[in-house]
């Protein structure tokens, strides 16, 4: 009994996103499947205490879900829709029958779904989220801070679109890929911390997420190992999760790059990091992830050298800005030029900044408080810190940022 | 949009009202203050009193009853209100997050329903 539960929950937290990839990927109907894959997981629950888990759960559950999805279709009573979908399952019937109880990874193709340019670039995230990962609505709503209910329509929305427009379940061919590729990944980065800048903390719900986009990123270089860019995420997400215990002391304070200590830092993570980033660099491509990867690969080096390379960082920022000047890219950009070459550098770079476009940016303001203060101007120093807290979401930042200020 | 922010405070937050000059809970609320007018977000908003003078009116059958204390009973007071204008649902919700009050007590955000204001201003 035991065992089966644990078995249905192993199954389905592995397999999860490989199932249901494989299931919509012919029919497009990812609500479909997804109904029909919880009801297989729920008719494991009940089956498989009684006869045991059988040799094949993943093929069980697949199985099972197929008939779900024919009974969809003949509810449904469309005669054309039902006669598709059976054609569809013989076929794949047939296709698993010739390779055994293995049935092919499409999760690649369903995150190019996802972020597709049919679709509403701020669901990309979500719909990942609920598709690849099996996370529901309720709780994606908490990571985007949207009602939930409202976070429910938007998906459902987004998946009868998918359905209606037939979106093709397909790694884009090579005139689209570079585009279409850039928007899966920006939508694993946008999981990934969810927009929250390494200067504002990063909070444990975030933190889960994060683990989440690793493992997205993962799946996307599984089968596309030959694309600089996803190694370059992979690279640059793997920098950052090896700080994340420096990041707090013991009693939960901030404490910002500069002031961590490297021997805290996750070795192993920073291994992996160079290691996905000297095979992104292989294929001589840059793009906007492997400059922010090598940005955080120079800041790594202080645990060997116990010195940071401000030169090399200027030098990597102007690539990065030239390339995406985000609000995070051109901040972080003035901080490192600050440290370079003086205060006054980087504060001649925040105020080419359009103050509009930072009204709720709270990095700029850390980032102007601290380079204000630096040239003695107080008063200014303490208006942008004020600003920078009152936009800080994180207490334990905003609490560092209060000591700061004094 | 505009949207009302329902502030509600634990009574550790409250209390640090008595004593505000050196309590970081003001000094963040000075510092969230500031950033929502200068992102032109804030219309209006007042703090409530902290003490026990909340008191709730009803009318029953014509008959007057009332009752000492909030509406509902919740472990955290309503401490104040804030008055937001801001272009969508989710940009409310981001300045509730960022409110020195959401860390132990919870900002409630309800869009505001200008047509029956207009129904009931209206002449």
């Amino acid at each position: 009994m035991e065992e089966a539960h644990r078995t249905v929950e192993t199954v389905a937290r592995a397999s999860y996103g490989r199932l249901l990839a494989y299931l919509s990927s012919e029919t497009h109907d990812v609500a479909g499947a997804e109904d029909a894959l919880s009801d297989a997981l729920i008719a494991a629950l009940t089956s498989w205490p009684k006869d045991g888990v059988p040799r094949q759960p993943e093929a069980w559950l697949l199985t099972a879900a197929r008939h779900r999805l024919i009974d969809q279709a003949r509810r449904r009573r469309v005669r054309h829709e039902l006669e598709g979908t059976v054609r569809h399952l013989a076929a794949e019937r047939a296709a698993t029958a010739l390779t055994g109880n293995t049935f092919p990874d499409r999760r690649a193709e369903l995150l190019f779904v996802c972020a597709h340019p049919a679709i509403d670039p701020g669901l990309h995230t979500p719909l990942m989220l609920q598709t690849v990962l099996g996370l529901d609505a309720a709780r994606i709503a908490q990571a985007f801070l949207v009602p939930p209910a409202t976070m429910g329509q938007r998906l459902v929305r987004a998946k009868r679109k998918i359905r209606e427009a037939g979106l093709p379940f397909e790694v884009p061919p090579d005139d689209e890929l570079p585009q279409r590729l850039d928007a899966v990944l920006e939508a694993i980065y946008a999981a990934y911390g969810l927009g929250r800048d390494d200067a504002a903390g990063i909070d444990a719900g975030a933190q889960d997420l994060a683990d989440e986009a690793v493992w997205l990123a993962r799946v996307v270089r599984q089968r596309m190992p030959e694309e600089p860019e996803v190694r370059g995420l992979l690279a640059l997400m793997l920098f950052n999760d090896a700080r994340r215990a420096a990041r707090r002391t013991p009693d939960g304070r901030y404490v910002p790059l500069s002031d961590q200590d490297p021997a805290s830092w996750s070795e192993p993570a920073i291994l992996e990091a160079e290691t996905e980033l000297s095979e992104a660099a292989k294929v001589a491509r840059i793009g906007r992830f492997q400059l922010e990867a090598a940005i955080q690969s120079v800041h790594a080096e202080r645990a060997h050298t116990g010195r940071t390379d401000w030169t090399a960082l200027v030098m990597f920022y102007e690539h990065l800005v030239r390339l995406a000047p985000t609000l995070g890219a051109r901040v972080a950009q003035a901080a490192t030029v600050a440290e370079a070459q003086g205060p006054g550098a980087g504060l001649a770079l925040l105020d080419a900044i359009d103050r509009v476009s930072v009204a709720t940016y709270q990095p700029f303001w850390a980032v102007s408080a601290h380079l204000l203060r630096q040239v003695g101007n107080h008063a200014g120093a303490a208006e942008a810190y004020d600003r920078a807290i009152g936009l800080t979401e994180d207490p334990a930042a905003r609490q560092f940022l209060l000591e700061r200020r004094g | 949009m505009k949207c009302v922010m329902l502030i509600y405070e634990s009574a550790a937050d409250l209390d640090s009202r008595k004593d505000p000059g050196p309590a970081p809970y003001v000094a963040a609320w000075r510092a969230y203050y500031k950033a929502l007018v200068a992102a032109g977000a804030y219309v209006s908003g007042e703090p409530l009193t902290a003490g026990s003078t909340s008191t709730t009116v009803r009318l029953k059958d014509g008959r007057r009853h009332v009752q000492d204390g909030p509406f509902a009973e919740a472990k955290e007071r309503l401490g104040g209100f804030i008055i937001l204008d801001v272009p969508t649902l989710e940009a409310g919700l981001e300045w509730a997050a960022r409110c020195p009050a959401a860390v132990s007590g919870g900002v409630e955000v309800i869009p505001i329903d200008v047509d029956f204001h207009d129904i009931v201003v209206a002449p």
